[in-house]
């Protein structure tokens, strides 16, 4: 990506290079933060954590992925095969495809569009479709109850995280993840729309099935919910897709109410990437905090409390705007 | 309506309560030992298998080698074996084998010790993969043990010095015999022995 902000390239090679940079991003990305969870999960509970391979257990998560590169495909007998064996790379590609607008800085970014925005919520809405084809195509009643949870749970959380999104856009006028960040030169928006910052990482947290609403994987009650019948590198793939959905989420939340890249002394890219983080940290610092929500309490919460603030939140930030 | 805003904002409150108390542990330090590279600290009082004590003025041990521990062991663990060396005034223990795998750890070598040679020691990891790595042997447990602190290490004599000693000692018994026999045949002092040997130290075998 270097390379295209000092020369003027056509937009196919910017695709390309673009492409390759997030693929090693979304790879390293994947791996720095299954060691960072476990490490913050670790000094929660007062331990250390992976301790043995690399300082700190810092190579850790590289032998564990090289342990799952050599695992065995099952394909149980009774599956829908074509689905089953889709589902995976459903997941996957959106979460890619999501990379194309994210601005890392003034000038990294594969494709400044004028709908980015959108564009990100649309495909990463597509993480639902890949849960229901994986937990219905396994022909496993576990991996079915997950699916369906997850259905459910994302379709009631998409409406208030839209509409936190809304009070922003409408904030800014435009769709163009660049301008928002433009717009946030004097004061970022998480001082102007804290109840809008709050809740659309309530929501982002709900969004990408994390603790304490990761009711589509929960453990001690599905076994391991939608991909319990998935392994080796296809069951990688749903779990490569859970930490890049964290770093898109993070990553809209930064710019839509961190200020983006806007920081003082270091280059741009490393404030962007020090707002993800710090986010993501909060992602993890919930779910080492919080219990797993009921069914009922989480539908509840989300029509009840959610859904109701958001709309006051989005009102009151039309009429101060229009007055 | 009122209650609606009070339940969320007290539930928010929670919320927050909650994470501030993983914040503090997160930056708790770590409780956890780890297991292989970290030891624990025993307490003083704790009773692991006896070993040697490094007496703080010789920097050596303090056994004699008298056999009191071998012979009151219940479990008769202690194979133990000492040498009078030309000059020295008390045997040393040459070898000094517990078959730990079978002790009860009843202490009573410790006790019975006349010299205080013995202690608990504080070691509490004894696991092995075969039965012989519950053998101590305590003299080379003895010079891990001050090479660990950076005192010169107490030497084990060697067979050949062993077998030197033994004869010194034969030789010695030998003439205090011939001294005896002469004293009996004639009431006048007989003439010196070769070898160098305080007459007044009863005459001992040594145990193997």
């Amino acid at each position: 990506m270097e390379q295209l902000t000092q020369f003027p390239a056509t937009e196919l090679a910017r695709l390309i290079v673009g492409l390759i940079g997030v693929i090693a991003l979304v790879s390293v990305n994947a791996l720095f933060l299954i060691w960072m969870e476990r490490k913050v999960a670790a000094h929660m509970q007062l331990r250390p954590g992976p301790m043995e391979v690399g300082p700190h257990g810092a190579i850790q998560t590289v032998a564990d992925a090289v342990k799952l590169l050599g695992k065995e495909l099952i394909t149980p007998a009774e599956v829908d095969r074509p689905i089953y064996l889709l589902a995976p790379i459903v997941v996957f590609l959106p979460v890619l495809l999501c990379f194309l607008v994210v601005p890392f800085s003034q000038s990294w970014i594969i494709r400044d569009m004028n709908v980015g925005i959108v564009l990100i919520l649309a495909f990463s809405t597509l993480t639902v479709l890949a849960i229901l084809m994986g937990g219905w195509a396994s022909n496993n009643k576990y991996a079915v109850f997950g699916a369906f949870r997850s259905v459910a749970q994302n379709i009631a959380y998409e409406i208030p995280l839209l509409l936190t999104v809304m009070s922003v856009i409408l904030m800014v006028g435009s769709f163009k993840l660049t301008d928002i960040v433009a717009a946030q030169s004097r004061v970022w928006y998480i001082w102007v729309q804290p109840l809008a910052f709050i809740l659309y990482i309530i929501c982002a947290t709900a969004e990408t099935n994390r603790t304490p609403f990761d009711l589509p994987e929960a453990e001690s009650e599905l076994v391991a919910g939608f991909h319990t019948e998935y392994s080796g590198m296809r069951f990688a793939l749903f779990f490569l897709a859970e930490y890049t959905n964290m770093f898109i989420v993070s990553a809209v939340a930064a710019v839509l109410f961190l200020g983006g890249w806007r920081g003082p002394i270091l280059p741009g890219i490393f404030w962007f990437l020090i707002k993800v983080y710090a986010l993501i940290f909060l992602i993890m610092w919930f779910r080492w905090t919080f219990p797993r929500v009921r069914f009922d309490q989480l539908i509840t919460f989300a029509w009840k409390i959610l859904i109701p603030l958001a709309f006051v939140n989005l009102l009151i930030t039309a009429l101060v705007l229009k007055l | 309506m009122i209650t609606y805003c009070k339940e969320i904002l007290v539930g928010f409150w929670s919320l927050l309560a909650g994470m501030a108390v993983t914040i503090r542990y997160f930056v708790k330090p770590i409780v956890t030992v780890q297991y292989p590279r970290e030891k624990l600290v025993m307490t003083p009082s704790y009773r692991g298998y006896p070993q040697l004590v490094i007496d703080p003025e010789t920097h050596t041990h303090k056994c004699i080698a008298c056999e009191m521990c071998s012979r009151t062991c219940p479990s008769q663990l202690i194979a133990l074996a000492g040498v009078k060396f030309p000059g020295a005034k008390q045997k040393v223990a040459t070898k000094y084998v517990h078959e730990h795998y079978y002790c009860s750890l009843c202490g009573l070598c410790v006790e019975v010790c006349p010299t205080d040679a013995l202690e608990y020691s504080q070691e509490y990891r004894l696991a092995g993969f075969r039965r012989e790595d519950g053998v101590i042997d305590h003299l080379l447990l003895l010079q891990k043990r001050q090479q660990a602190v950076g005192l010169p290490a107490t030497p084990i004599p060697t067979d050949a010095e062993i077998a030197a000693a033994l004869a010194a000692e034969a030789a010695a018994k030998e003439a205090r015999e011939k001294e005896a026999a002469a004293k009996a045949k004639a009431p006048k002092p007989a003439e010196e022995p070769e070898k160098a040997k305080p007459k007044e130290a009863p005459p001992e075998e040594v145990k193997e």
